[in-house]
């Protein structure tokens, strides 16, 4: 009964991802294949002003002269790019005005998922828990966003992107691709040139936004890409918590998940962004599953700002993603919490970058991959200072836990310093999941699952802790059902 | 009773218990003696059922019931509770969180009904108190840089919080200077109780002044060599095992 041996050979019964499900409704795609008509298309469709198509157009162009990154430590078969969807919605008119226009087997999805997309169901709930406003984006659109009158009274603007860019295209024209520019790399400019759709926040100067904002991203179609845009902007002395999740059906084939999330800072403003990504990972042999190659990057620009990125990674076959802070502003502060777990056929390429510009700007990393089955977990980070930037401080831990003998996990931290007056410090730890351990907790009466779930997440805590309480409480459980497949 | 019939038990391809055979009756408490290397910590982890402790022959029932088909936690669950030699280290799992998690994964087993959490944080104060265990010292990660009087405490406390129908204790005086091994002995103690056994796996004689033995067993080479009253941990104490070496050869 060797606990770890029994790991690796049960790693096979990965039949634990909950979310496998295809929701049966009427749809509508643009035709397959990309080319400069397709952006036209999709421009039309969301009405958008001239300037966005100019924009998606001179993306386009640049795309077409771009190759596709190949740096990151993962391997996957290269996505036929003309033969993919790059537009499917929902059969129905886009931006119901109530949830009684949204078709109801959107709605099913999203209670099956457990998303309260209905307010009053969230009003009824228990008397002093928090609310949180949800925008759900289905495919390519978003299906509604809850909670926006309510957030109108703040002055915050919680809205679709699509509907920020007809509703405030100036403020959205003086923000969008000013942090990731086009130009970016390869899926940067694959997004902005046919991006759907995506959430936009804007919290105005010195409003705390009274409750968590969240999107939730769910992949329906078969063959289609996703193409989300997220731009979120906390004014002046601003404050903002959100969080993305993400789920999609179980399918053989890979499905391509490539998104752009830009957030700004100005002074004194604090923006924490959380992910939950539980995207389909594929089988146990890496069959299907999405490629999430994304780029997500805050730009510190005011004094004092403070961005904190918190990613918990459970899903997708490929990922390729480092949430980065450029921290322009003095003083400014950049905060990177993830916990990667990968298991079956997995490879996750992920980590962050702080970019320190500003004069004593500090960050903080601290970073754990757990890996199980034939997967392969790879911790990338870049610590760089400018030589303005004096005083700049990082402090970077990276922690690796293996689960048997056929997984991987590498660290790849780089460390760039113009200033002498900076100092960054990196501590990196490899451990195994101990057999001892296991026998301990489990002579206290522990399953070997219940014994590795207790491990993991005691491994986990300290980045844990830093989600929205609610959310850590899920993201607890999801950390232990990706591993699921892993034991016994 | 945990009764235990020729038990031969080998670890990698070397053959440590060789055909064993012990009964200890609900309510008495046994000590086991015996030199290094005899196989005295093998017994204990081959009845909690550790992985690599391979059991070639003989059979371990606890109240008529097999234990050596059950797995690790569902003996746990039985009510075998092993205090180990050397605790481990539970990085990140606060010892109230690691304690809640396991009663609760028994009571589950055994079809019972979870404890609430004020029920279960008023016994732990009550048991830390007697333990002279700080409440704060729970909060932190489970024997995450505690000393080795305060992992074996910690060990006490999670058999009183368990409450197990067996006890092996395996060296639990091993790093103990003397008021802890009073504090941890009277722990132990309270334990005591007519449908309860104890299996003390030891040394010395030292710790049987404050855990006294109904009786006791001399292990030698993987076999019982000899069984007696109280008074046999003295004479080991005195005469040394040198005895008895010839007799297992």
């Amino acid at each position: 009964m060797a606990a770890v041996k029994e790991t690796i050979e049960t790693v096979a019964k990965l039949e634990t991802y909950e979310h496998g499900f295809v929701t049966d409704i009427e749809m509508e795609f643009a035709p397959k294949g990309l080319n400069a008509d397709i952006v036209r298309f999709i421009s039309a469709k969301k009405n958008e002003p001239e300037w966005m198509l100019e924009m998606r157009l001179a993306a386009f162009e640049r795309w077409l002269t771009m190759e596709e990154p190949d740096w990151a430590k993962v391997n996957y078969t290269r996505v036929n790019y003309q033969d993919l969807y790059y537009y499917a919605a929902p059969k129905k008119k886009v931006g119901p005005k109530s949830l009684d226009e949204i078709d109801p087997e959107i709605l099913k999805t999203y209670e099956k998922l457990g998303i309260p997309l209905r307010e009053q169901m969230v009003l009824a709930g228990v008397e002093g828990a928090p609310k949180y406003a949800v925008d759900a984006v289905f495919d390519s659109v978003s299906v509604v966003t809850t909670f926006k009158d309510e957030l109108k009274k703040y002055g915050v603007i919680f809205c679709s992107i699509s509907e920020a860019l007809r509703e405030h295209p100036e403020l959205v024209r003086q923000y969008l691709g000013t942090v990731v520019p086009v130009s970016d790399n390869y899926f940067a400019a694959l997004n902005a040139a046919v991006f759907s759709d995506g959430s936009f926040v804007y919290v105005p100067p010195g409003v705390r936004c009274p409750m968590e904002l969240s999107t939730y991203f769910r992949i329906n179609a078969e063959n289609t890409g996703q193409f989300e845009r997220t731009l979120i902007i906390a004014d002046k002395g601003a404050y903002v918590s959100y969080l993305e999740g993400c789920t999609a059906p179980q399918r053989d084939e890979n499905q391509l998940h490539a998104a752009v999330v830009e957030l700004v800072a100005l002074d004194d403003a604090n923006i924490k962004y959380s992910t939950v990504q539980n995207w389909y990972p594929g089988d146990a042999e890496g069959k299907g599953g999405i490629y999430n190659f994304v780029t997500k990057r805050a730009d510190c620009r005011g004094a004092r700002s403070k961005v904190s990125w918190t990613q918990v990674e459970t899903g997708s076959a490929v990922t390729w993603k480092y949430p980065s802070c450029i921290l322009r502003g003095d003083d400014s502060v950049g905060e990177f919490y993830s916990i990667a777990v990968t298991n079956g056929a997995q490879q996750a390429d992920t980590g962050t970058k702080m970019i320190h510009l500003g004069k004593n700007t500090r960050s903080r990393i601290i970073s754990k991959g757990v890996s199980a089955g034939r997967s392969s977990n790879t911790y990338r980070g870049l610590v760089s200072a400018h030589a303005k930037a004096t005083g700049a401080r990082n402090f970077t831990q990276c922690d690796s836990l293996l689960i048997g003998k056929t997984c991987a996990a590498h660290t790849v931290p780089y460390v760039e310093s113009d200033t002498a007056k900076a100092q960054f410090e990196h501590e990196a730890t490899t451990t195994r999941l101990s057999e001892d351990q296991l026998f301990y907790a489990m002579q206290r009466g522990l399953s070997q699952e219940e014994a590795v779930a207790l491990l993991v997440n005691g491994f986990v805590r300290e980045v844990l802790q830093e989600l929205p309480m609610e959310f850590a409480v899920e993201a607890q459980k999801l950390v232990a059902i990706s591993l699921e497949g892993s034991v016994g | 009773m945990l009764s235990i019939q020729n038990l031969t038990v080998s670890v990698d391809t070397k053959t440590i218990l060789k055909g064993l055979s012990l009964a200890v009756p609900n309510g008495e408490v046994h000590a086991i003696m015996g030199p290094n290397g005899a196989g005295k910590s093998t017994l204990g982890y081959a009845l909690a059922g550790r992985p690599n402790y391979n059991v070639i022959s003989g059979t371990a029932t606890f109240n008529g019931e097999d234990l050596l088909d059950k797995d690790v936690h569902e003996r746990a669950a039985a009510g075998l509770y092993l205090s180990f030699q050397y605790p481990l280290e539970i990085p990140g799992v606060p010892a109230l969180t690691f304690l809640r998690t396991a009663l609760n994964a028994q009571k589950k087993l055994r079809g019972e009904d979870e404890v609430s959490a004020p029920d279960f944080l008023r016994r732990m104060r009550e048991i830390a108190k007697s333990l002279k265990i700080d409440m704060d010292m729970l909060k932190r990660p489970l024997n995450v840089g505690f000393s080795g009087g305060e992992k074996k405490r910690m060990e006490v406390l999670q058999m009183a919080m368990l409450e197990p129908k067996f006890l092996i204790l395996d060296e639990t005086d091993s790093g103990l200077d003397i008021d802890a091994l009073k504090v941890v002995s009277d722990g132990v103690n309270a334990l005591r109780s007519p449908d309860r056994g104890m299996l003390v796996i030891t040394h010395y004689q030292r710790l049987l002044d404050h855990i006294k033995p109904d009786q006791v067993h001399v292990l030698v080479a993987g076999r019982i060599v000899k069984s007696g009253g109280p008074e046999l941990a003295l004479e080991l104490e005195a005469r040394g095992y040198d005895e008895y070496l010839g007799v297992a050869a």
